[in-house]
């Protein structure tokens, strides 16, 4: 009995003082919250929120209500993530071979690429690319067209939209493409397997990718046009581009920083892995006949992976919530729009601030998840 | 076991007691943030990230605009001294969060006073100090004169968390026309955004874009169109739940501008104690115990008038002789054709 009261005493007190810290923290809200008059719901999510958003991939605008601006704000920062990781990683890996590149020049350059972008604060870099990076960037009018559609102005890149005809026909015919290719993949492995034979699975595989598309145009009735942005006098001195697509300026800028950023680190991540792996794996590789693409495909990759991937997560991470520091440069993102204009326009600094901390806890660990899910494939699977 | 949960649960239960006691008794003495002043000797008074004319800090570290002497008016009735307030910038977002949660006593920062704000979120409007209204700015280059010259497609950059970003839907709804609302937390941005053509136009209160083309990078190129498309009466916030605080602020405010309708101004405040019109000798403390409302002595709105002067010479000394408005418009006296009128001090 004494042993276990021995036990239990210091947790118990341990579970107490959590409960009463954050019973007092509560309490004290509460009670502040009452004095000064103000309420606490969740009601307002449902008003509407009388703002207007700059950009935003679902139909939005002012007569929407405050959770579709919340919506709003979260793709935003789910787009911009998404795409920064994704640059941030081709960058980073392209980067990281290329500090292992016997190559003193590429060597060299990717070393002080490194150190350059991961040595200066980021919030220093996003101003530097919106603002000083913007106002280098001509008007609308001057714009010089780049291969005569797309126009980079200081309102933004203006690109051609794609205007299609039977888009589905051509969806449809990228799943058979997709499935194509699996059945041929299991198919050369089972060759590979029963008679040893290499079959060229990856230009198979990109000619499918390729041609089957094609087909769907000649047969399927597909037709593709584009539309391109036309100059549009607003004043005297003042155009913007109609017709096609912009992007704005800011969801460059932001995307850009980001990436160049969080790429140095998985860089380092990228070289760390493949210095991890034992000279020895590539030296007995190298004897059994392998042609190096296939040592670093085969042998250095499957293994240095299981390294790069943990810290490599914690970037993705960090990248995402970086990109919170959007607000200062008006990229309307999670931060701005909700925890920003709405909770400027409610009053609601609790509900709203704890809403997007909830939200940011979510995303973070979805991606966990997925990047352990990951980890956990390509671990050494013990027989 | 249990003796242990038992002697845990008390010893909560007597925190949450005492705590209780506490706060209860503080909130019934009579108020809380006059007495707290006093103790800490100094005013915290919020006031913008640097707006010219309202508040704007010098190299040196000191604040001046008419924002800024609503909060040396309240220092200099209650502690004796203009000079006894510390600053504490805000932007547009933060302001409110920093008023209820006590971090500031007095937000003195170009905010507009609407219903919402006033009646919603814990907050007290005491006054108007600066009648205003939003307009928008463009490049004289553009040729553009007046707002019906917009046009679909048009660039606008502002602040988000303001009254501005609602005008501005409104305003382009009722018209037709669809905009491109560039919003930024901070105003500096917003004009550095502006200013190298990012937007057509920057929408903001019209003092804040006149005191804003100031920073540009070359003032003569812009323009503020002649149209005002809201009412925005901008004055000083305190915290709901405290009312003395309030009459305190509300009085300072009021007492600047009555001091400039009897033509009291910081180098005749004292001659005029012999003055024979009781309602300046009110103002100046040698009739009547007006401050004793507040728990102030008498010589309350005297050092206000003595120490930062006048509504007149706020405005000319911030405001007219800056070059940001030289024109008083609807913040000059009711008597001289103004729409500044406030209630008599007596």
């Amino acid at each position: 009995m004494n042993f276990k009261l021995k036990d239990i005493v210091p947790q118990l007190i341990t579970v107490l003082a959590v409960i009463f810290i954050f019973g007092f923290f509560t309490y004290n809200a509460q009670i502040n919250m009452e004095n000064r008059g103000i309420d606490f719901g969740y009601g307002f999510l449902s008003q509407e929120s009388s703002f207007d958003v700059q950009f935003s991939l679902i139909e939005y605008d002012g007569s929407h209500s405050y959770f579709r601006a919340y919506l709003v704000g979260l793709l935003n920062t789910i787009l911009v993530s998404v795409i920064g990781i994704i640059i941030a990683t081709i960058l980073g890996v392209i980067v990281g071979v290329a500090r292992l590149s016997p190559n003193y020049l590429i060597n060299k350059f990717a070393a002080f690429y490194v150190e350059f972008f991961r040595n200066i604060p980021l919030l220093l870099q996003i101003f530097f690319w919106y603002f000083a990076a913007l106002r280098a960037l001509p008007l609308p009018q001057d714009a010089e067209a780049i291969f005569g559609v797309f126009f980079l102005t200081i309102k933004g890149l203006y690109v051609p939209a794609f205007i299609w005809q039977n888009l589905s026909i051509f969806l449809y015919s990228i799943v058979a493409a997709a499935l194509a290719i699996i059945i041929i993949r299991i198919h050369a492995k089972k060759v590979q397997e029963n008679q040893g034979k290499q079959i060229p699975v990856f230009y198979i595989s990109l000619g499918l990718l390729f041609i089957i598309p094609l087909l769907s145009f000649f047969i399927g009735g597909v037709s593709l046009s584009f539309e391109v942005p036309v100059l549009k006098q607003l004043a005297t001195t003042s155009f913007i581009y109609e017709g096609g697509v912009s992007l704005p300026p800011e969801l460059i800028a932001l995307t850009l920083s980001l990436s160049l950023y969080t790429a140095t680190f998985i860089a380092e991540c990228v070289r760390a892995g493949i210095q991890g792996v034992g000279k020895g794996q590539k030296e007995a590789a190298a004897s059994i006949g392998l042609t190096p693409n296939q040592v670093l495909k085969l042998v250095i990759m499957p293994q240095a992976l299981r390294i790069i991937i943990p810290p490599t997560t914690n970037q993705y991470l960090n990248l995402t919530k970086n990109s919170s520091l959007a607000a200062a440069i008006a990229y309307p993102d999670l931060v701005l729009v909700f925890a920003g204009t709405a909770l400027m326009q409610t009053g609601k600094a609790i509900e709203i601030v704890s809403i997007t901390m909830f939200t940011y806890l979510t995303l973070s660990i979805s991606i966990s998840i997925l990047m352990n899910w990951y980890n956990k494939r390509i671990a050494i699977q013990e027989k | 076991m249990f003796k242990y949960l038992k002697q845990l649960t008390s010893l909560v239960a007597m925190v949450a007691v005492l705590f209780t006691f506490t706060t209860e008794t503080m909130a019934a003495k009579k108020s809380k943030t006059l007495k707290n002043t006093q103790k800490k000797g100094f005013v915290r008074c919020g006031v913008s990230q640097g707006l010219p004319g309202f508040s704007n800090a010098d190299a040196a570290g000191n604040w001046t605009g008419i924002d800024v002497d609503v909060c040396r008016a309240v220092a200099a009735a209650v502690l004796g001294d203009a000079n006894k307030v510390k600053f504490t910038p805000l932007s547009a977002k933060e302001r409110f969060t920093a008023l209820t949660s006590g971090e500031i006593d007095i937000l003195s920062r170009n905010t507009t006073w609407t219903l919402s704000r006033d009646a919603d979120i814990g907050l007290t409007f005491v006054g108007v100090n600066f009648y205003d209204g939003q307009g928008f700015m463009v490049r004289k280059s553009s040729g553009i004169t007046s707002t019906s010259q917009f046009k679909d497609g048009i660039s606008a950059c502002t602040n988000i968390g303001t009254t501005t970003e609602l005008n501005m839907r409104d305003f382009f709804n009722s018209k037709g026309i669809k905009y491109e609302p560039v919003a930024f937390e901070k105003a500096d941005e917003v004009v550095a955004a502006y200013d190298a053509g990012r937007c057509d136009t920057y929408t903001t209160d019209k003092s804040g874009l006149a005191a804003q083309r100031t920073k540009m990078s070359n003032p003569d190129e812009h323009i503020v169109l002649p149209e005002t498309v809201s009412k925005e009466p901008l004055g000083p916030v305190v915290r709901q739940g405290d009312s003395v605080w309030e009459d305190i602020v509300r009085w300072s405010l009021n007492t600047m501008i009555e001091a400039e309708e009897y033509g009291i101004t910081s180098s005749n405040a004292d001659m005029m104690k012999t003055s024979d019109n009781p309602a300046i000798k009110r103002l100046v403390g040698a009739e009547g115990e007006l401050g004793a409302a507040f728990g102030l002595d008498n010589d309350w709105s005297l050092r206000i008038i003595k120490q930062v002067g006048n509504y007149g010479e706020s405005y000319k000394r911030n405001i007219a002789d800056t070059g940001i408005l030289p024109d008083r418009g609807p913040n000059e006296l009711w008597t001289k054709g103004g729409i500044l009128y406030v209630p008599p001090a007596r």
